[in-house]
């Protein structure tokens, strides 16, 4: 296979301006993966890659990604924060590929707040 | 930590929390000198000469979370174990370099992994900071330039599903192109 180029990068362009005339509206989730020591160590970036392969396969757009730093409960890693707008955010405790799927397909697109793997609801302060 | 690629984006997450606009990530595959150099240089707002000595005591942290630092210490460990170093210098203001050594075919050495994946986090995270990753092997090089691709796609965030999948992809190509193989 032949090594990417820009073309390839101006297709995508057009295809993601077309696909965005046609829906509207801005963001509606954001998932935050925390990305400490501790995170990545025990597998924060496994959960982010699940996360981007359903958020592709989903074709959502209204779903931002992003990391954060440890807050201290590293025992408990890897965590994600779930921050549905107008919505209390849920924390989601000893995350893996699997447990992310599911949190992605019930939680983000059904609304249906996954208890079991639930931590704490609210945000906290990372120093 | 089990990846390179792991500690890199442990290294480079040090960098964004640092405040930095721009990261450097560099990766020299030495065959010859028989060398993997690794490095991470951010503009962010560097450290005290105080701090530097202190940063590679597992139990110096800025944060108040928690009492533990481990992330440049296990990434000297991993360096020590294949006969390598690391090395701190930073500036306040400035901004810090991290540079680490590794024996190339040193059995304790560990692999590179999925360094597709650890660009791809990265960027995600910290769509406004421009990072630069340089993979050399030997003679060939490899170089992704998210200032470059920002040109192309205009008013896309970089951080679209859409162009991550394209940045994963351009890195795996490239990194077969040049015979990578750390």
């Amino acid at each position: 296979m032949a090594k990417l180029k820009i073309e390839d990068l101006k297709k995508i362009k057009e295809k993601v301006l077309a696909d965005n005339a046609l829906r509207e509206g801005d963001r509606r989730v954001r998932i935050t993966v925390h990305m400490g020591t501790c995170g990545i160590a025990s597998g924060a970036r496994e959960v982010m890659d699940a996360l981007m392969k359903e958020i592709e396969e989903a074709a959502v757009s209204d779903v931002v990604v992003t990391t954060s730093g440890c807050m201290g409960l590293c025992s408990r890693e890897p965590l994600i924060t779930v921050e549905i707008v107008g919505q209390e955010p849920i924390k989601y405790e000893y995350m893996n590929p699997n447990k992310m799927r599911q949190v992605f397909k019930r939680h983000v697109l059904e609304g249906e707040v996954q208890t079991p793997f639930v931590l704490a609801k609210g945000a906290e302060d990372i120093k | 930590m089990l990846e390179l690629s792991l500690h890199i984006l442990d290294i480079a997450e040090n960098s964004t929390r640092a405040g930095a606009r721009h990261i450097d990530i560099s990766l020299e595959e030495d065959s010859i000198r028989d060398l993997l150099t690794i490095s991470v240089k951010d503009d962010g707002f560097g450290m005290s000469d105080e701090t530097i000595k202190k940063a590679l005591d597992p139990f110096y942290t800025t944060k108040k979370v928690r009492r533990v630092g481990l992330g440049l210490p296990m990434l000297a460990d991993a360096a020590q174990r294949t006969g390598g170093k690391l090395t701190l210098t930073s500036k306040e203001g400035c901004g810090t370099n991290v540079t680490v050594k590794f024996g190339l075919s040193h059995i304790d050495r560990q692999p590179l992994g999925n360094i597709a994946g650890t660009m791809v986090t990265l960027i995600a995270g910290n769509p406004n900071v421009e990072f630069v990753y340089r993979h050399r092997r030997d003679d060939c090089e490899y170089v992704l330039n998210t200032c470059e691709i920002k040109k192309e796609i205009d008013d896309i965030p970089i951080n679209h599903v859409e162009i991550l999948n394209y940045i994963k992809a351009d890195i795996v190509e490239g990194l077969i192109e040049i015979g990578a193989q750390a």
